[in-house]
């Protein structure tokens, strides 16, 4: 039997691809919004693309946010991506306004600081020796990112990818059952395929 | 390490059929848009861009079949761009599987639309699409044009490339109208004065004829490079212009 993914649908963009790029990945993956399918699905993705504000929002409108906290409590698979990741963080800066994210990392999502803003396009991360996420790939491997506000290393307790844009920033990071990537693997061609496979093989 | 440079195959896309012209080898279909991108993705294409040219609104349903079936297959970005008039255009095209859409014209008669396109759905969906010609009696000497390049705007093309960026385009396609299908390179001097302009990514587009037209577009400040017809006619390889990007010292993916 092959493992079900949720991907949750709270109103943040396209979601297509990421569903896509799950099914390639060998999981019975859907889109859903409903909470008690996120709630029961061998693993769950939280998307999320645009604002940190505007995400926080549409996940707790949805009640998404309890269901998360559920299953990091009982060590449930989570799978964050992109904003979907930075929202696992205590907290968001953007223009000004900070909004309280899951506080499931410790840290702020703040902006950027590099020449090029948003840091678009195909880059290398640099992850910790025993990150599951990126067990079997080449070191200079590349994936596609594109954002304008990320975390930054260390991060207490967790392990994590380093990328680089201006200064180092948070790529990728896990800690139990908890994996989130700044960079979109359902657009990160194989490179990406090969981190949603691995995840997939995580999940029990 | 850094980020690579993108490099970028441009299809011209009428009733569901890649139009301008394209001959590739070892395809069923070489008129299919969604087999085109499936090859440019299979030889190492780091982004996809489809330029609707339909005029009719049939033709319209039509495109969104063609950006849902390509991103059912294909796992790199796909940018659309070409006649997107409204806030309610990109929702359409990004719930069919568009990652970026790319606002042209509609941006030049009301500014505001970059604006609202970006707050609602980010800035790194937001690409704002310019067609420049020289010559114009602007500061610049640079000047926005429509209706591929036949009529001139007024707008200085680097004061309004510095807007899109301010109102919040998270990216630049500039196409230079006089280096189009000279095949002779890019307009390098455009791509600098634009670059100098604006923080956000530049990507350059127009004239390239050659695998080593590519790198003086980079030094210029180009972020990716975007070609259209000497990719469709097989004259140059993506990993021949990877190549050629590489030798002289920048960051591609392989």
């Amino acid at each position: 039997m092959s493992k079900t993914v949720a991907i949750f649908d709270y109103g943040s963009g396209n979601l297509r691809s990421a569903l896509r790029a799950v099914q390639r990945a060998g999981a019975d993956a859907s889109l859903t919004c409903d909470l008690d399918e996120a709630r029961q699905a061998d693993g769950l993705v939280v998307p999320g693309v645009g604002a940190f504000t505007a995400c926080m929002k549409g996940i707790r409108d949805t009640g998404l946010d309890k269901v998360i906290l559920q299953r990091v409590a009982s060590s449930s698979p989570v799978l964050g991506i992109c904003v979907g990741m930075q929202v696992l963080f205590e907290r968001g800066r953007e223009h000004g306004i900070d909004t309280e994210g899951l506080g499931i990392f410790a840290g702020t999502v703040d902006s950027l600081q590099a020449p090029r803003v948003p840091h678009m396009g195909w880059n290398t991360v640099e992850p910790d020796a025993d990150m599951s996420l990126f067990a079997g790939i080449e070191p200079d491997t590349r994936f596609y990112f594109v954002h304008s506000y990320a975390a930054v290393p260390p991060v207490a307790g967790a392990r994590i990818a380093r990328g680089h844009h201006g200064h180092a920033f948070v790529a990728a990071i896990e800690r139990d059952a908890v994996s989130a990537c700044q960079f979109h693997p359902e657009k990160s061609s194989d490179a990406g395929a090969a981190v949603l496979a691995n995840w997939i093989k995580g999940i029990t | 390490m850094s980020v690579a440079v993108r490099v970028i195959p441009c299809l011209d896309v009428d009733a569901g059929r890649v139009v301008k012209g394209i001959k590739f080898q070892d395809l069923k279909d070489a008129g299919d848009p969604v087999e085109l991108a499936r090859a440019y993705d299979a030889a190492g294409a780091d982004e996809v861009t489809f330029l609707d040219v339909t005029a009719s609104t049939d033709d319209r349903a039509t495109m969104l079949d063609v950006v849902a079936s390509t991103a059912e297959q294909i796992f790199i970005p796909l940018t659309v761009g070409g006649g997107v008039r409204a806030v309610a255009d990109v929702d359409t095209l990004l719930r069919a599987g568009a990652d970026k859409v790319g606002i042209n014209t509609a941006a030049i008669k009301r500014p505001a639309l970059i604006s609202e396109v970006a707050n609602r759905f980010g800035n790194q969906v937001t690409v704002l699409s310019l067609d420049v010609a020289s010559g114009a009696d602007t500061p610049s000497g640079w000047e926005v044009t429509t209706h591929g390049g036949r009529r001139r705007t007024g707008i200085d093309a680097v004061d309004w490339a510095r807007q899109g960026a301010d109102l919040g385009a998270g990216e630049l396609l500039v196409n230079s109208i006089d280096a189009d299908g000279t095949k002779s390179g890019f307009d390098v001097p455009l791509i600098a004065a634009i670059r100098a302009a604006v923080e956000v990514p530049v990507i350059a587009s127009g004239g390239a004829g050659r695998a080593e037209h590519f790198p003086p577009a980079v030094a210029a400040g180009a972020d990716a490079v975007l070609a259209a017809s000497i990719f469709h006619f097989g004259e140059v390889a993506i990993s021949q212009v990877k190549d050629s990007l590489a030798s002289a010292g920048y960051p591609v993916r392989r």
